[in-house]
């Protein structure tokens, strides 16, 4: 098992933050995992993305030409990685920021409103997570346990009060069911 | 130790730490610069120095003066910054200094940009300071790699009394994998009895210096530094292999590019393709022998780097003519794709 996962979107959405929880996922449930951030001259409000790669295997190329799952948060990543998608992957997409539908039949998309759920539950900066919560479910490799572990090595201990709102919003994406 | 996800630069700044490094001068530069915060942080609280300078030529000469001291010292820039570090590097070296110099290598020549690239390989290796002098140059592939390669970094300085470089492009910087931390010995390194730690009037005063004005006593420093040099040659060259049994083609790569190179020998595999991979671990020492050993099994080697054709000039001396060696590379922070390696590979199986 070898999945490929890009997570993209804008600079201050916590892309890269989503991208070392789902890393940190894969390393409590025993995998091999690798971690690319984009790196440039990025800013608040230009485009971020990162590279996270899960597998059995020791990982080759940190690098991912086509991901077997991409998770989208913004108009213009969406159009500039829509196409690299694996046949047969799956695409993502937070479709509160995101108007379009893919126009791929041989990927599977879930359109998810992160972005509106997470200003309704309060946590506006947490659509990230619910983004996670339904890579999660749709990936449904872990426990709930496994992802709060994760969680307490991802979050610096300064910040520790903030697991439990950020477990609230990964349930909440892995609970919403986008096929409706 | 449970395993951390870590950048590479953290992860080095860390091993760094724990190897007893306590003296860290920098200056920052991207894609290197979480070496230097990581320190700012941490250099406090385990007693140590972190010094920003006001220039890495300035860095590069505190360098020289707390190895001058005999303690445990590191700088690290990429590939503009370490062309200022160059003088420096020149002088340690000519006063046989010990100390770790990294190098996360970003594309060049000039301030190029700050993407990854290995096109710093002749600098490194061929000198990049002026005179007759080696370092020893060593570059991991992955994280974990990393750690124990900047642990072994500061051993093989003071077991050399030189300087050593842990040289890795900008993508094994900035990407983290999970990591855990050895633990570090250092009673089996030799005494830094020639330190110049101030004499308290009890000894003969330890100079350290890098002129020779008579030629004749020049030549003799110069002449044993070689034989230290040529020991190394001998003990100290560290390299992986893969699948070389059976292998048409083989390639060459070091770091990242070998982690790719991977993915591009596992394409192959499935097309019914036999390659193989050496991964020189030091660039300096260069591992020759193997390389000449495996040039007569093989049609051919490929060199694969980030860079027009650097390290593809030792292989050649190497296999000395015995088989065809040939290049592929992406340069300027481009990064070479496994498909594309892969069909390299089958233009030349």
């Amino acid at each position: 098992m070898t999945r490929e996962i890009l997570f993209a979107g804008f600079g201050g959405q916590g892309i890269l933050f989503c991208g070392k929880v789902m890393s940190y996922l894969g390393l409590v449930s025993g995998l091999e995992v690798s971690w690319l951030p984009s790196y440039g001259p990025e800013m608040r409000g230009g485009t971020a993305n990162c590279h996270v790669i899960v597998s059995n295997d020791a990982v080759g190329s940190p690098i991912i030409n086509n991901p077997t799952d991409l998770i989208v948060m913004n108009l213009p990543s969406f159009d500039k990685f829509e196409n690299t998608v694996s046949p047969g992957g799956n695409i993502i997409i937070d479709s509160s920021l995101i108007s379009k539908k893919t126009s791929r039949n041989d990927v599977n998309a879930h359109y998810i409103p992160a972005t509106q759920m997470a200003n309704e539950m309060g946590v506006p900066k947490l659509a990230n997570m619910i983004m996670l919560g339904k890579l999660i479910s749709v990936l449904a490799a872990v426990s709930l346990d496994q992802v709060k572990e994760a969680l307490e090595k991802s979050v610096p201990p300064s910040k520790k009060e903030l697991i439990e709102v950020n477990l609230k919003a990964i349930q909440a994406g892995y609970n919403f069911n986008s096929d409706i | 130790m449970d395993k951390v996800l870590m950048k590479g630069n953290e992860a080095i700044a860390e091993a760094a730490i724990r190897a007893n490094c306590r003296h860290f001068f920098g200056y920052p530069i991207t894609p290197q610069t979480e070496i230097s915060a990581y320190m700012a942080k941490r250099m406090s609280k385990v007693g140590g120095t972190f010094l920003q300078a006001e220039s890495e030529v300035a860095a590069i000469n505190m360098v020289y003066g707390a190895a001058g001291a005999g303690v445990r010292v590191m700088t690290s820039s990429s590939s503009p910054g370490i062309s200022l570090k160059m003088e420096g590097l020149s002088y340690i070296a000519g006063a046989d200094l010990p100390c770790v110099i990294v190098n996360i290598v970003r594309a060049g020549p000039g301030l190029g940009g700050i993407q990854p690239a290995q096109s710093d390989y002749f600098q490194a290796v061929k000198g990049g300071g002026h005179g007759d002098y080696r370092m020893i140059v060593i570059a991991p592939s992955s994280i974990q790699e990393t750690v124990d390669c900047t642990i072994d970094a500061f051993d093989l300085a003071d077991k050399y009394r030189m300087p050593v470089m842990l040289m890795g492009d900008g993508m094994l910087g900035q990407m983290m994998e999970p990591v855990s931390f050895p633990e570090v010995k250092t009673d089996h390194l030799p005494k830094k009895d020639w330190a110049t730690t101030g004499t308290k009037m009890k000894r003969k005063a330890n100079i350290i210096n890098s002129l020779y004005i008579h030629p004749e006593e020049l030549e003799e420093v110069i002449l044993k530094r070689e034989e230290k040099y040529n020991t190394i040659y001998e003990t100290e060259v560290k390299y992986h292999t893969e699948g070389l049994e059976n292998a048409d083609v083989v390639l060459v790569a070091y770091g990242t590019t070998a982690r790719i190179a991977k993915a591009a020998i596992a394409l192959a595999k499935q097309n019914g393709i036999k390659a193989g991979l050496i991964r020189p671990i030091t660039l300096w020492p260069f591992p020759t022998d193997i390389i000449a050993k495996t040039a007569p099994n093989v049609k051919c080697m490929i060199s694969v780097e980030m860079s027009t054709g650097q390290m593809v000039e030792d292989i050649r001396l190497a296999v000395n003519g015995v088989c065809p060696v040939h290049f592929y590379g992406r340069t300027g922070g481009a990064v070479p794709t496994p498909t594309a390696i892969f069909e390299q590979i089958r233009r030349y199986a």
